[in-house]
This record gives C-alpha cells, sequence and structure tokens, in this order.
C-alpha cells in the first residue's frame, strides 16, 4: 500500500459530561491513501459527521493524532488551521453551502480569492472547473436558478479550487433525488479517476458502493471495513431477473 | 443469458423480422444488461415458436448477402403476446429464506446473525457496485438506463432492509 496521505491515530472526541457524556468518535484509527475513494458509513449518530469534521481542521479533537501529508493537523495554531482549511481541504457539504447572492462562478473563485489568488487566476480557474462539472453554461447563474444536482455540482466545483489533497464530503447526496444524485456520483468518479484523494461520508449505499473501501462506523468507533473492488459477483443479467446459462 | 420465449414474441409484435434485428432490438432495450445475450438460444427460441405455431418464418432471398427467415406473429402468437402483456407477474424475492437463516442460526447458536447479516451486505453492495458502474457509464436517457436504475433501486431496499436486520438481532442478542 502507498503510504497514507491522511492519518487519524487514536482520535477522540467527546461531547457532554457524566452520564450524559458522549464519545462521537472513540480512539479511531484511520488511513486513506493517495487517490483513495472512502466511504464512511453508519446510522445516524454514530459520530461520522464529526470524524469529518476532525480530519478537515474544521473541530478540535479531545486527544490524538492527524496527519496531513505528513503535517501534524491536531498541531497546527487557529490561523494555521485556517489556512489548511482553505487550501489542503474541500470540503462538500449536505446543503451545499453556497453563497446565494453570489453567482454560480462567483462561489467557485472565492476560495482561490481568498488564498490571494490575482482574481483574472481565480477566475480562469473557477471556469475551468465548471467547464469539468458539466456547468460551463450556467457560470453566471444564481444558486437559485439551478437544480440541486447543478448547486451540489457547484459546490465541488468551489471545493477543488485551490487544488486540495483531500476532499471531505458530507452526505453530499443527502438533499438530492435520484436523477441528481447519479450526477453527483459521476463528478466523484471522474475525481476519482484523475488521482483525487475523497473521504465520503454518507448514508446513501449508492455512493458508498462507488468507493474503494466503504468503512462502518457506530457509537463512534471504526467497526468493519469492506474492500468493494475486485471479486467476481455475477453478471448484470442476473441482477435485472433474467435467467443466466447452465 | 437468456431471456423467456414471450419476451421473442413480444419484441416481433412490432413488426415482422429477422433473427439478427430482433436481437438487436433486444440489446437495445437492456443496455449494459444485455451484453452476454446470447444470440444462438434466441435462433433455438425462434424455432420452438415456430413450431409451436406462433410464429411463422418465411425466407428471404439475398441479393449480396445469405439468405435470411424473416418471423411474424401468427394469430395464436399476438393472442399469447396479449395474454402475456396483461399477466401480472413480479419475481418472488427471497426474503423469508435469509429471514429464516437468521432465526435458525440464532436459536441453534450455530452462528452469529450479524455476521450472516454482514456477509450478504458486502455481497449486496458489490452487486450495487456492478451496477452503479453501468449506469455510470450508460446514458442517462437510455432504456438501459431505467433497467439499471431499477436494479439499483431494488439494492437499495434489500440493503435498508439489512439495516432493519440489523438493528433488531443486535438488540435480541444483547438482551440474550
Amino acid at each position: 500500500m502507498t503510504p497514507a496521505l491522511l492519518t487519524a491515530r487514536a482520535l477522540r472526541k467527546t461531547y457532554g459530561r457524566g452520564d450524559a457524556l458522549v464519545r462521537a468518535v472513540d480512539d479511531v484509527d484511520l488511513d486513506v491513501a493517495a487517490g483513495e475513494t472512502v466511504a464512511i458509513m453508519g446510522p445516524s449518530g454514530c459520530g461520522k459527521s464529526t470524524l469529518l469534521y476532525l480530519l478537515g481542521g474544521l473541530d478540535r479533537a479531545d486527544r490524538g493524532e492527524i496527519l496531513l501529508a505528513g503535517q501534524r493537523v491536531d498541531k497546527l495554531g487557529e490561523r494555521d488551521l485556517a489556512r489548511l482549511r482553505r487550501d489542503a481541504v474541500g470540503f462538500v457539504f449536505q446543503s451545499f453551502h453556497l453563497m446565494d447572492e453570489l453567482t454560480a462562478v462567483e462561489n467557485v473563485e472565492l476560495p482561490a480569492l481568498l488564498a490571494g489568488r490575482s482574481p483574472r487566476a481565480a477566475r480562469r480557474r473557477a471556469l475551468e472547473l465548471l467547464e469539468r462539472t458539466g456547468l460551463a453554461d450556467r457560470a453566471r447563474f444564481l444558486p437559485s436558478a439551478l437544480s440541486g444536482g447543478q448547486r451540489q455540482r457547484v459546490a465541488v466545483a468551489r471545493a477543488l479550487a485551490n487544488d486540495p489533497l483531500v476532499v471531505l464530503a458530507d452526505e453530499p447526496t443527502g438533499n438530492l433525488d435520484s436523477a441528481a444524485t447519479l450526477e453527483v456520483l459521476r463528478l466523484f468518479d471522474d475525481l476519482h479517476q484523475t488521482g483525487q484523494t475523497l473521504v465520503i461520508v454518507t448514508h446513501d449505499a449508492r455512493i458508498a458502493a462507488t468507493a474503494d473501501r466503504l468503512i462502518t462506523m457506530r457509537d463512534g468507533a471504526l467497526l468493519d471495513e469492506t474492500r468493494l473492488t475486485g471479486g467476481a459477483t455475477g453478471s448484470l443479467s442476473r441482477l435485472a431477473g433474467l435467467e443466466s446459462e447452465g | 443469458m437468456l431471456v423467456q420465449q414471450e419476451v421473442v414474441l413480444a419484441m416481433l409484435a412490432k413488426e415482422p423480422t429477422y433473427g439478427y434485428e430482433l436481437r438487436a432490438r433486444l440489446r437495445q432495450a437492456l443496455g449494459p444488461v444485455g451484453e452476454d445475450l446470447n444470440a444462438g438460444q434466441i435462433y433455438v427460441t425462434l424455432t420452438r415458436l415456430e413450431k409451436a405455431g406462433l410464429v411463422t418464418a418465411t425466407a428471404e432471398a439475398g441479393q449480396d448477402r445469405p439468405d435470411r427467415k424473416v418471423y411474424e406473429l401468427t394469430a395464436t402468437g399476438q393472442l399469447r403476446v396479449a395474454a402475456w402483456l396483461a399477466e401480472v407477474s413480479w419475481p418472488r424475492p427471497d426474503l423469508a429464506e435469509f429471514h429464516l437463516k437468521l432465526v435458525a442460526a440464532f436459536a441453534a447458536r450455530l452462528a452469529d446473525p450479524l455476521a450472516i447479516i454482514d456477509a450478504q451486505r458486502r455481497e449486496l453492495l458489490r452487486r450495487l457496485r456492478d451496477a452503479q458502474r453501468a449506469a455510470l457509464t450508460e446514458p442517462g436517457t437510455s432504456d438501459g438506463a431505467l433497467l439499471l436504475e431499477g436494479i439499483v433501486l431494488r439494492l437499495q431496499a434489500d440493503l435498508r432492509w439489512l439495516e432493519a436486520c440489523e438493528r433488531t438481532w443486535t438488540t435480541r442478542r444483547n438482551q440474550s
């Protein structure tokens, strides 16, 4: 296995105290290799979103280590952590979190502008990303004029604005219907093919099924791990209910 | 992969045609699911249908290609197609068997129901992955994509039921 790009060791996060103490993340070890897509599934409240926030520096762990490309995320001060979130990590949320008053292209270029890129370079990159996500003709639209699937694709384009080391997605299809889910799955698949590292927290078995590795989480702990790649599973025709021969 | 006699018959209902074209119609309707369609079986089926008096075959002379048989529905064939279309049939999912496997395994302490559920889930997820992969490369408007969506939705339903199984058996195991 290639050395891990993202590593968590003995990660712990608790909320509340005494009898009401909840171990949202309980001694979690995780390694994500560069270019890998990892899905984390589990029931609501199992701690999977908390884990994702810890990995991306949106929240701080009580204990444990996080390494991203060799850098100790848990040791960073506030200013460095903010820079890490902006430059090294791309976030995708269930409810898109787009700025309603900015057009698609303005949303996408924002992280690059915040990172100090020139307006011209940021705009060029944003247009490239919208092209890649199949939204070139929607660049000047406000989010309110876009469908759910299109909004989420804008959000993915925004997550890529600063060429992050890893994209972290929290229930990215949670608010989407079946057709829009497929749009987002196609996009993630495309990112995966180009070597983007992805960690996706989801309820949606469809996303989980496109990952290289599926991790089940329960009560704050990682339970079991399934490699979905490889292994003959029979033909599609059998799944469709057509008899196979012999 | 085999298709039923009635399917072959019904695909002829639009207009008489020869075997190769019939196969192309089926491939078109099935998309990626039809990739391992057995051409030989279609011809065998057509011969059977002919013997049963459901289709007639007429040789069509070719000029710069070999002769071929054009198949056409007979009146009986058309009735059979109409009856088949009216029939309500839906493949039975094997839920009871799996359910009873869990009950028996737990009662006899032969195996951990949760381990059985996990194994089943892995298999369903692999199948979902295969169907999903095919769906990702299929244009969204094709007949094949619609069939794949059906496969995906069914697998999702099965996976949801497994979640319910898991909740219940976790509780039962913890209580015992």
